[in-house]
């Protein structure tokens, strides 16, 4: 973190970084080596960032390698160009082996790291709105921010556990209570912290105050939300979390590589880096790789089955008929690919669609994080991972990735959850339940799933 | 730089008074403790950043002028705040006789003033009018979480409507996919809309749009919920809100002495403790004298053959009459052992302390939020108000807590909401849902236990 403080301080004089020779794996060497290969569009250069007076902004000073001794020293022999790669490489591969060692520990490790995950990145976007604002002396503000994250994520978890845990919450008496006024209990958790930040007004800092204010609540907007659309993916089965990730994943990869060895016409000015062919190279490259992975996960019900919670064993379980959607079925090719028949999944044409928003849409999130580096003239979100930035820098595209496809499972795969609607349906009067015991009785009869010898009723 | 009047008019004596600051005397302009903001005192940025405000426009009609002119200035603010609060309390009358379907679309008109209000304000803030991209952006983000939220309405209410019409039904269907697409697009403009010199100002507006809209939508659409519910729910908490504004400038008027926060310096707790009682006292008796018709009680419902909405039903529990036992203390003093009371009054015992006692906190968030962008008011609309905001800030966080009461202590979930999605299930697990819910109700008694039924 340190040198984001050193870097970016105030409105006015935002940090502008010049040619950080120590950021490995991006900056050094200039433009022409790294054209068309830059995935994240950090390179700002010394025009292209630039929201006020160039004299308010002072010089950064050059940041500190933070890279691990271990690798400094297995790479000393190298040249530098060599070393960022390999740097950056190297931390790529130890990522991608973390991601399938959690997904082999099961659903609630992954719970976890998502929690974890969206604390950090919150705790990054945060530090930057305080070093922008300079307002660490004002000491209400982490205690607030927090606070709002505390409320908002035992709103969202609530309302999760009240669904997916429900036997669990009708047999503890304390749970049924705490999910019955679940709504009323989070309201009045997020008044008593509004009325903490209007009663902390300081005559001589309000707008920062309320600056600090709206920055807290646009960052738990977009991270707590989609985290929480993340859980609820993964809950529908683990394929639904892994797939996604994989796929942004393989695109920023994809594109990069292309861009590399293909890349010449400039994307969008935004990120000067980016190109035209690494994009469409890794359009299909994503595609192609959507389809290989989907086709070799949905043959385990450990990825395909949605994760219920087992009462007796108080534990996650992931065991089940897989759906239709799992099971190989026959397609018939256009004639124009010899009219022969294959067997895919209908997954596998889900994750097409995936996919295709993966490479086209995801690239913009990752525009808007570059927009909001260039604005607030800092290089990187952090420093967590060294080659690579912090972790909001590796997630800007995955937000808009989980937020589309849990639009995607409501409104192309499932239908309500049947046992939110059978806990909807004891909650009711009843009257109520009566009438609609009635009227689905009806339905099922016209439907013909039931005999029509009417009991007296 | 932050103006909200238009510059070249002329002032009145009345308005220059106002902005000098008459802090000691209770200004009739200032019920409230919102404005009186002398120079020293809101302060966000360094004092060489902020150019004064110049002295704003008289905009009050003519014919209030030319009727009041006898007046001295300081009983002529009086008479114009005292008409015009006068003019919207009828106003608010003659729309609820006019029915739901006003209603909510004086909601939604109320929505869209706020808003533009709010992010005229956030203009004026960053210099952003040059930015043409922006007005169309923030209209186009109203507009997509509008017909986000109307679209998960509708498709509660308007069930039967839906599931006839074909167009609709496949709207509802894939709403939110539709909306997300939407909302997208939008999102995409803005990014591409990214001007080189201009990053930050167009990512500070990009939040103020959020944060607004999250503000002034979300909240219009629990108001509409709630007046779903029946209209009471609606018209009980927004007159708490007015009476308890009023009550408290009244006693704060009269009795004044001890100031309650240095944000809002005319605000005292005389004015607070006093707008607590009366407005306690105010609630009990309008929930008395609304509870007894069904036009105010009943929830809302759209009949599919009339197509129009309608308010008849058996009145629910909370609007029977119930007798309750007094505690003996105060069965002595009044000598009646029992008292006839809707329930519904004690809901708004609940509601009313709501608003006496946090309703003020949205007063004091908007009084800051103006002095830490050093306006006045929110816009001009009302003579002697100010904007539209100024008059619903405290309303806001009010139709929020009904919302949530309602949800956590009156009623559990929509029955036709639930209907419509067991509907939507698979064919499995409608039977299986169906053979739950039979044993469910049997254990309870409703059905006769199945002895002779033929499976």
């Amino acid at each position: 973190m340190a040198h984001l403080m050193g870097c970016c301080h105030g409105e006015e004089s935002g940090g502008h970084l010049m040619l950080p020779r120590f950021r490995p794996g991006l900056r050094c060497g200039g433009l022409f080596l790294f054209k068309g290969s830059e995935t994240e569009g950090r390179a700002d250069r010394d025009g292209a960032s630039d929201t006020e007076g160039k004299q308010d902004v002072p010089e950064v000073p050059v940041p500190a390698d933070d890279t691990p001794e271990v690798l400094n020293k297995a790479l000393s022999g190298l040249s530098s160009r060599w070393k960022n790669w390999w740097v950056r490489g190297i931390l790529t591969l130890a990522m991608i082996s973390f991601f399938f060692f959690i997904i082999y520990l099961g659903p609630m490790v992954l719970m976890m790291i998502v929690l974890c995950v969206q604390i950090k990145c919150f705790h990054e976007i945060i530090t930057i709105g305080y070093s922008v604002y300079h307002s660490y002396h004002l000491p209400w503000f982490r205690t607030l921010s927090w606070y709002f994250l505390l409320c908002v994520n035992y709103f969202f978890y609530g309302e999760t556990v009240t669904d997916y845990f429900f036997t669990l919450v009708q047999r503890e008496e304390p749970l049924r209570i705490l999910s019955k006024y679940h709504r009323f209990i989070s309201f009045a958790l997020y008044l008593t912290g509004f009325c903490m930040f209007v009663l902390s007004l300081v005559k001589k800092h309000y707008r920062l105050q309320f600056y600090m204010f709206g920055w807290t609540h646009v960052t738990l907007l977009i991270i707590v939300t989609q985290s929480h659309l993340i859980i609820h993916n993964l809950f529908e089965g683990m394929i639904w979390f892994i797939v996604p990730i994989s796929c942004v994943i393989c695109n920023d990869i994809m594109a990069y590589m292309f861009g590399f060895f293909f890349g010449r016409t400039p994307l969008i000015k935004l990120s000067p880096k980016k190109t035209w062919e690494g994009f469409i190279g890794g359009f299909f490259a994503t595609i192609l790789f959507g389809i290989l992975l989907s086709y070799v996960m949905a043959g385990y019900r450990y990825f395909v089955c949605p994760v219920e919670f087992n009462n007796d064993s108080n534990s996650f379980t992931v065991y089940c008929e897989p759906s239709e959607l799992f099971q190989l079925q026959y397609y018939v090719l256009p004639s124009v690919l010899q009219s022969t028949t294959v067997r895919l999944y209908p997954f596998q044409i889900h994750s097409i669609a995936l996919s295709s928003f993966a490479s086209i849409m995801g690239p913009f999130g990752g525009f808007f994080a570059s927009g909001f580096k260039r604005a607030f003239k800092i290089k990187d979100f952090a420093n967590t991972i060294p080659g690579h930035g912090g972790i909001m820098d590796r997630f800007d595209c995955q937000y808009l990735m989980a937020t589309f496809v849990n639009v995607y499972i409501a409104s192309f795969i499932r239908g309500p959850n049947p046992s939110k609607v059978i806990q909807q349906l004891l909650a009711l009067r009843l009257d109520q339940q009566l009438h609609i015991f009635n009227s689905l009785k009806a339905h099922l009869i016209e439907k013909g799933l039931l005999p029509a010898v009417e009991e007296a009723a | 730089m932050i103006e909200t009047r238009p510059k070249g008019f002329v002032t009145s004596p009345a308005q220059d008074e106002r902005r000098r600051g008459g802090e000691k005397k209770p200004d009739g302009d200032d019920r409230l403790g919102l404005v009186g903001d002398a120079e020293g005192e809101c302060e966000g940025d360094t004092k060489a950043n902020t150019p004064d405000v110049p002295p704003s426009a008289d905009n009050t009609p003519e014919y209030l002028n030319k009727a009041l002119e006898g007046l001295s200035s300081r009983w002529r603010n009086w008479w114009i705040r005292g008409i015009l609060s006068l003019t919207m309390i009828s106003g608010f009358f003659l729309i609820i006789y006019l029915g739901p379907v006003m209603l909510i679309i004086v909601v939604m008109s109320v929505q869209i003033k706020c808003f533009q209000e709010i992010i005229t304000i956030g203009y004026r803030v960053y210099h952003s009018y040059e930015l043409p991209w922006f007005r169309t952006l923030s209209w186009y983000f109203l507009i997509c979480v509008n017909y986000f939220f109307y679209g998960e309405t509708v498709a509660d209410y308007f069930g039967a409507l839906v599931q006839r019409e074909e167009p609709l039904q496949f709207l509802v269907r894939y709403h939110r996919f539709i909306s997300f697409a939407l909302y997208l697009a939008g999102f995409c403009m803005f990014v591409l809309s990214l001007v080189k010199k201009h990053y930050r100002l167009q990512f500070y507006m990009f939040a103020w749009t959020h944060v607004t809209l999250l503000i002034v939508v979300t909240q219009s659409h629990l108001v509409i919920q709630n007046l779903f519910e029946g209209m009471i729910w609606f018209i009980v908490p927004i007159s708490i809100v007015i009476c308890n504004d009023i009550m408290a400038y009244l006693f704060g008027f009269f009795f004044g002495r001890t100031p309650l926060i240095k944000l809002s310096p005319k605000k005292t707790w005389e004015g607070f403790i006093g707008g607590f009682f009366s407005t306690v006292v105010f609630s009990f008796i309008f929930a008395y004298l609304l509870s007894q018709y069904q036009y105010f009680v009943c929830p809302v419902e759209y009949n599919s053959e009339t197509n129009r909405f309608a308010v008849e039903c058996q009145p629910p529990d909370l609007f029977i009459q119930q007798e309750y036992t007094l505690p003996a203390v105060v069965e002595n003093t009044i000598g009646q052992k029992t008292v006839h009371l809707y329930p519904f009054q004690i809901h708004s015992v609940a509601l009313s302390s709501f608003a006496s006692l946090i309703g003020p906190f949205g007063g004091f968030f908007a009084s800051g939020f103006k002095r830490a962008f050093k306006i006045k008011d929110f816009a001009d609309t009302i003579p002697g108000h100010g904007g539209i905001m100024d008059r619903f800030d405290c309303q806001y966080l009010m139709a929020t807590f009904t919302h949530v009461y309602i949800a956590s202590f009156i009623r559990g979930p929509n029955p036709s909401k639930v209907l419509q999605q067991l509907l939507v299930l698979q064919p499995e697990q409608q039977l299986s849902i169906f053979n739950t819910l039979r044993s469910h109700l049997r254990e309870r008694g409703i059905l006769p236990p199945a002895v002779l039924e033929a499976q």
